[in-house]
């Protein structure tokens, strides 16, 4: 997996150069407000983590820098230059790569399509031009078994895969397309502790590799196995902006747990 | 970079727990099998009860008879593959035939212009068609039914506001005729048989829809538009410009076999073609495309037309009431949608292991 993140990584990588610059961005939802006034920078060869609850937001925050949804307050900055993606395609382009926890694969086709679906690999130019399907069966098969992940056909339909190697799938994919930012929406949410190691390895290797990795769960002792700047969120606002060297595991916990309201419930308790 | 982080040792270098699927599961887990057999079975049981069937001029006229309605399902089953359905894809023949006679013939213009001109304006319907679906939202169902409606009304009555009858004067003897004529409805002989041109369109169509489906990007883009359309956006797929493209190929088809039905009666009928958008939906089931898209292939669908002309003309050369025609087709539906999901279901079950 090393090999692969470091060939594809962009060889323009900085460490601590700022890749995703978000300044005030809110979201809102017809009438439902999403996100108000977020701060957060994705820096080259650091994993930021943002950790917060079910509906915190921490979806809506990367559907937007994804370009699955534009942001309806505030800036956002790629690479220096403010954009609003209108399209994951514009997103892809940056070499941005997204895991998404709700949207992963098309069920009904097979393995090795929906690995190079929307960055299909032709020979020649132009709409009509060839699929190299050998070469995609191939490398398909290859990244998947760095992951571990053994499929038996690669021909078979993903919908037959189990959800754990589906997400393995999808993550495999980001990995192989990611060149500048990967973005892993709950990528252990549905995956055993082994997978979950090969996950967070996965993550680590990535930073290693110069990239900017936003990683998201709501299990701060992931977190903090690979984080280097942590973001909590609740109600779609950020609680908690802390760089590694100034927050501790517990004070994580703490905080996702509920933070005071806990320290107060378990006084209650007490009693 | 990382030199600690190596490939972990969980990963097995040899499948081992790969299996190879038996020869009839990887069968059965194709489109257009069922299909193909039932294809077979008709056939065989026509040339039992229908010994006029057993010529090869029969043969060349039931190939004929399903390229007129196998040359716009190509399109629709794609369209169908990228989860959309078009029902005003059979008016949209008649209307393609209507604007090329009228407009040539009420001005005297050359009739390969009136061809172009129609050309461009049933693109702009199929364009329509489309772009209304992915703007708004509503299902390609209600949009395209709509469209059914407008066409169906306009091409009766903007040919009676035109010519005064409901068909069109006649127009072999118009500058253009011969070139258009030998384009889209010639015929020749080989041998004994007449082989009319349209089946060798058909066959180009059918094969050209296969590369695409399989062998292009644009292809898996389809596939993935009527499987998963949120998924597939998410990983960069135009959605909105597939479907577009694919509305836009039905009218194209569309467009095509209306040129052949002008030119090989020279005059048309403005109430024609309506009903037709069912046949070529049933094609594309009958071939073995799922009604709920993402799933389906080119050679299915063309056995899917072939069957529909098979059996059109052999009741007839069986000497029944041709009238049964319909109530077959109703049973061959009812039969291949629970062959399809019967399919569906076994090729996506978790495999053994
Ligand atoms: N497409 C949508 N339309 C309306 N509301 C949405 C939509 N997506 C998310 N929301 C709302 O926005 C809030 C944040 O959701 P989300 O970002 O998915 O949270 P998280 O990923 O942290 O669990 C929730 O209240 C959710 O109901
Ligand atoms: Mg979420």
């Amino acid at each position: 997996m090393t090999d692969t993140l470091s060939e594809h990584a962009d060889p323009e990588l900085h460490s601590g150069e700022p890749l995703i610059e978000m300044k005030d961005v809110g979201k809102t939802y017809g009438a439902i407000r999403a996100l108000k006034g977020i701060n957060l920078t994705v820096r080259a060869g650091e994993v930021t983590c943002v950790l917060g609850d079910n509906g915190a937001g921490k979806s809506t925050l990367i559907k937007i820098m994804a370009g699955l949804h534009p942001h309806n307050e505030g800036t956002m900055k790629v690479d220096g230059k403010e954009v609003s993606f209108s399209s994951p395609r514009e997103s892809l382009d940056h070499g941005i790569a997204t895991v998404y926890q709700d949207l992963a694969v098309v069920s009904l086709m097979e393995v090795w399509r929906n690995f190079f679906l929307g960055s299909e690999l032709t020979s020649g130019r132009g709409p009509f031009a060839t699929l190299r399907i050998a070469d995609m069966k191939r490398i398909a098969d290859e990244e998947l078994r760095k992951m571990g992940v053994v499929v038996k056909d690669i021909n078979q339909p993903i919908g037959t895969l189990s959800g754990g190697q589906r997400q393995c799938v999808a993550i495999a994919r980001a990995v192989y397309f990611g060149a500048r930012v990967l973005i892993l929406d709950e990528p252990t949410a549905a995956l055993g502790v082994k997978q979950s190691g090969v996950v967070l390895k996965y993550t680590a290797a990535a930073r290693d590799a110069g990239l900017g990795v936003v990683f998201i769960t709501h299990n701060p002792h992931h977190a903090y196995l690979v984080g280097n700047h942590f973001v909590i969120l609740k109600l779609g606002q950020a609680v908690l902006d802390k760089k590694r060297a100034d927050v501790g595991l517990d004070e994580l916990t703490r905080q996702m747990a509920g933070g005071d309201e806990l320290t107060e419930l378990s006084h209650e308790l007490q009693k | 970079m990382s030199q600690t982080t190596k490939t972990p040792p969980s990963a097995p270098a040899e499948a081992s727990n790969r299996v190879t699927l038996g020869w009839s599961n990887r069968l059965l887990a194709r489109p257009e099998v069922g299909a193909l057999v039932a294809a077979i079975v008709i056939f065989v049981f026509f040339l039992i009860v229908a010994p006029a069937f057993r010529s090869p001029a029969s043969f060349f006229t039931v190939l004929y008879q399903s390229s007129t309605i196998g040359i716009v399902a190509v399109a629709v089953g794609m369209l169908m593959i990228g989860g959309e359905f078009d029902l005003s894809a059979g008016v949209i023949v008649t209307t393609a035939g209507l604007v090329n006679a009228m407009f040539c013939y009420q001005l005297g213009i050359n009739l390969i212009v009136g061809a172009v001109l129609s050309l461009v304006f049933c693109l702009a319907i199929g364009f329509l068609n489309g772009y209304l679906v992915v703007r708004t939202g509503i299902p390609s169902f209600l949009i395209t039914l709509g469209t059914f409606f407008v066409l169906q009304g306009a091409n009766l009555g903007v040919t009676k506001l035109v010519t005064g009858s409901v068909s069109t004067p006649n127009i072999n003897q118009m500058d253009g005729y011969k070139t258009l004529d030998a384009i889209f409805a010639s015929s020749f002989k080989v041998g004994s048989v007449t082989v009319e041109i349209t089946v060798l369109w058909w066959f180009l169509f059918v094969a050209l829809s296969a590369f695409i489906l399989q062998r292009t990007r644009i292809g898996n883009w389809i596939y993935a538009v009527g499987g998963n359309a949120d998924s597939a956006r998410a990983v960069g797929v135009p959605v909105k410009a597939v479907k577009i493209g694919l509305f836009m190929s039905v009218s194209f088809l569309g467009w095509f076999v209306g040129m052949h039905t002008l030119y090989k009666f020279d005059t048309l009928q403005a109430g024609n073609g309506i009903g037709n958008e069912f046949l070529y939906i049933i094609a594309a089931v009958v071939g073995g495309t799922l009604l709920t898209g993402g799933y389906g292939n080119a050679i299915g669908v063309a056995i899917g037309a072939f069957i529909f002309g098979m059996t059109s003309l052999c009741i007839v050369y069986a000497g029944w009431d041709p009238n049964w025609f319909r109530a077959f087709l109703g049973v061959m539906l009812l039969l291949a949608v629970m062959v399809n999901l019967y399919v569906k279901k076994l090729s996506t079950a978790r495999k053994v292991g």
